[in-house]
């Protein structure tokens, strides 16, 4: 991995992304390790309003603690895809809710339906742990076992089982596409 | 509850590793109003000071917030509160009666934009000058300012001893992005770090003179209910505590408020050099802004500019002597701030035009990014 390596997760109030900031950089600094800054930005609404959680991770120190080109975006909604989708660096990875996202101006993104597949597990509100398993599956920012140690440290008692199926449906949606795209490779 | 000491490392923001700073440090007492962005700080001191057998207080305002920290630290009590603009406005007029009254204590202010309401929810650097002169009076304060989790632990432990070692209200400026930007952090154990006691009266109660000078400039502190009974006001008051218009009980009280801290600039004021050795432009940022800055000298360096970096710790009293042979040597100075020029308005009384300063302002509620900076080093 690089030294430094910018994950921003975006979205709006309530989807959980300043959660899954957080497990996420617990994964990378305390399990993997790593250095790792996490921030966030929110606006004045707890619900509706945008969201944005960043997660720096390096091999060394951190200076500056945001994103500045980020090698991944996770956009959770349109607007969010949107806005930040300029700032991702020209390679970087770009994951997005099929459930809300229909236009997707770029060739090269990863579109599951996050929100949809958490309904479908019988609650929506894991729709954040269903995109970190995507996420670090695609990107390998974490190692999923680490991340597994930060989902279930962080999540609410009594949520344990949920969200473990939650993180398995993700790695499981990330792993499909993944093939799927191995086979379209046909050039 | 967990073991805060036990060497492993956490992931905890700015406000959650000032708390602990505190409790390291000793505070015991903390009285305030929840305000974003400083609200973590009131929540999590209202779970972890009742653990360790301290008080916390949820008040009605900011103004009565001060006026409950000063009475326990009166009554023996490390106290704190932390707050933001709004609050910390409400907060000057017992602030001055910390400053002469001499009440060590602890004030947070998280920084966010401003004036009035203003941007709660995003980063500023707005209050610089109303740490050094918000409430009223010619007064002596110490002022500083932290950049990350680390220094936000580190600097409230600092900020405790300097109050208590001093007997002065002792302002941490933190910002939205400091209090909130989570990182890796490994809480020392007790007893690793340097915690300062009050200097408390030894003498019969009888003979203690509650204000009187000495070489330090401080006086003991009696504390209430230990027999040392004094009169404590905010009126300009004699040795005893009580009110005087004398000229010659006066002049000796201002000076002597001003001494203490003067006269120990070197154990109160600190920077932090970052290749400032060879260094031919300067970048002098504090706060989240010299994080932005370091990654911008950083970027410089690997260009060829042999550009340094001065990060200020100790806002006020301006570190004046550190700073006047840097300015003297290099060719320009950058001052990058998230305010219309505050800092650097320092920066350029002292530079008596020995060097060029450059401002670079930021007020839309945004972090100055390293590539704002860089863009103007390159050009010193």
């Amino acid at each position: 991995m690089a030294k430094r390596y910018e994950i921003r997760l975006a979205g709006s109030g309530g989807q959980g992304l300043i959660l899954a900031g957080i497990i996420l950089a617990e994964a990378a600094g305390l399990y993997d390790g790593k250095f790792v800054c996490q921030t966030q930005s929110y606006g004045p609404a707890a619900r509706g309003g945008a969201s944005k959680a960043e997660v720096v991770i390096s091999d060394e120190e951190i200076d500056y603690p945001k994103a500045i080109q980020p090698d991944v975006l996770l956009a959770m909604n349109q607007k969010s895809l949107d806005t930040y989708l300029s700032d991702l660096k020209p390679d970087g990875l770009l994951l997005v809710d099929a459930t809300f996202v229909t236009e997707i101006p770029a060739t090269g993104a990863v579109a599951i339906p996050f929100t949809r597949i958490a309904r479908e597990l019988g609650k929506e509100m894991a729709a954040n742990i269903v995109a970190l398993g995507a996420l670090a599956t695609l990107s390998g920012a974490v190692t999923l076992k680490s991340l597994r140690t930060a989902v279930l440290a962080r999540v609410p008692p009594g949520t344990a089982e949920l969200n473990k199926k939650a993180l398995a449906a993700g790695i499981a949606a990330a792993r499909k596409y993944l093939k799927k795209s191995a086979t379209n490779k046909i050039f | 509850m967990a073991d805060y000491g036990d060497g492993k490392p956490r992931l905890l923001q700015g406000n959650e590793a000032v708390v602990e700073g505190a409790l390291y440090a000793g505070c015991r007492f903390f009285a305030g109003y929840p305000i974003t962005p400083a609200t973590e700080i009131s929540e999590v001191m209202s779970y972890r000071l009742p653990a360790v057998g301290g008080t916390f207080i949820q008040m009605e305002d900011e103004i009565a917030s001060m006026g409950a920290v000063i009475g326990a630290s009166l009554a023996g009590a490390k106290a704190m509160t932390a707050t933001s603009g709004p609050g910390f406005s409400l907060m000057q007029e017992n602030l001055g009666f910390g400053c002469v009254a001499e009440v060590p204590l602890v004030i947070v202010n998280v920084m966010r934009g401003g004036p009035s309401t203003g941007l709660p929810t995003q980063v500023s650097q707005g209050d610089v000058m109303q740490a050094r002169w918000g409430t009223h009076g010619d007064h002596p304060i110490i002022v500083l300012a932290a950049a990350t989790t680390w220094d936000c632990f580190i600097l409230t432990v600092k900020a405790f001893n300097l109050a208590e070692k001093y007997r002065t209200p002792v302002i941490l400026l933190s910002d939205e992005v400091v209090a909130h930007t989570r990182e890796k952090i490994v809480l020392p154990p007790p007893g690793a770090l340097e915690v300062v006691e009050r200097v408390r009266p030894s003498m019969p109660p009888e003979w203690y003179v509650p204000y009187e000078d000495n070489a330090r400039g401080v006086p003991e502190m009696g504390i209430f209910g230990d027999g040392y009974r004094y009169h404590v006001t905010g009126l300009i008051h004699d040795v005893h505590g009580f009110p005087t218009e004398r000229p010659d009980e006066i002049v000796p009280f201002l000076n002597r408020l001003f001494r203490k801290i003067t006269q120990h600039f070197a154990d109160i004021q600190m920077v932090e050099e970052e290749l400032t050795e060879d260094a031919e432009v300067l970048v002098i940022a504090y706060g989240s802004v010299s994080r932005s800055a370091k990654r911008a000298v950083t970027e410089a360096r690997q260009r060829g500019i042999k550009a340094g970096l001065i990060k200020l710790v100790t806002l006020w009293p301006f570190p004046r002597k550190i700073l006047e042979p840097l300015l003297a040597r290099v060719r320009g100075v950058l001052v990058p701030e998230l305010n219309m020029g505050q800092m650097s308005r320092e920066v350029k009384r002292v530079n008596q035009g020995m060097t060029r300063v450059e401002t670079l302002n930021r007020i839309d509620g945004n972090l100055i990014t390293p590539g704002e900076i860089f863009e103007k080093l390159v050009k010193l």
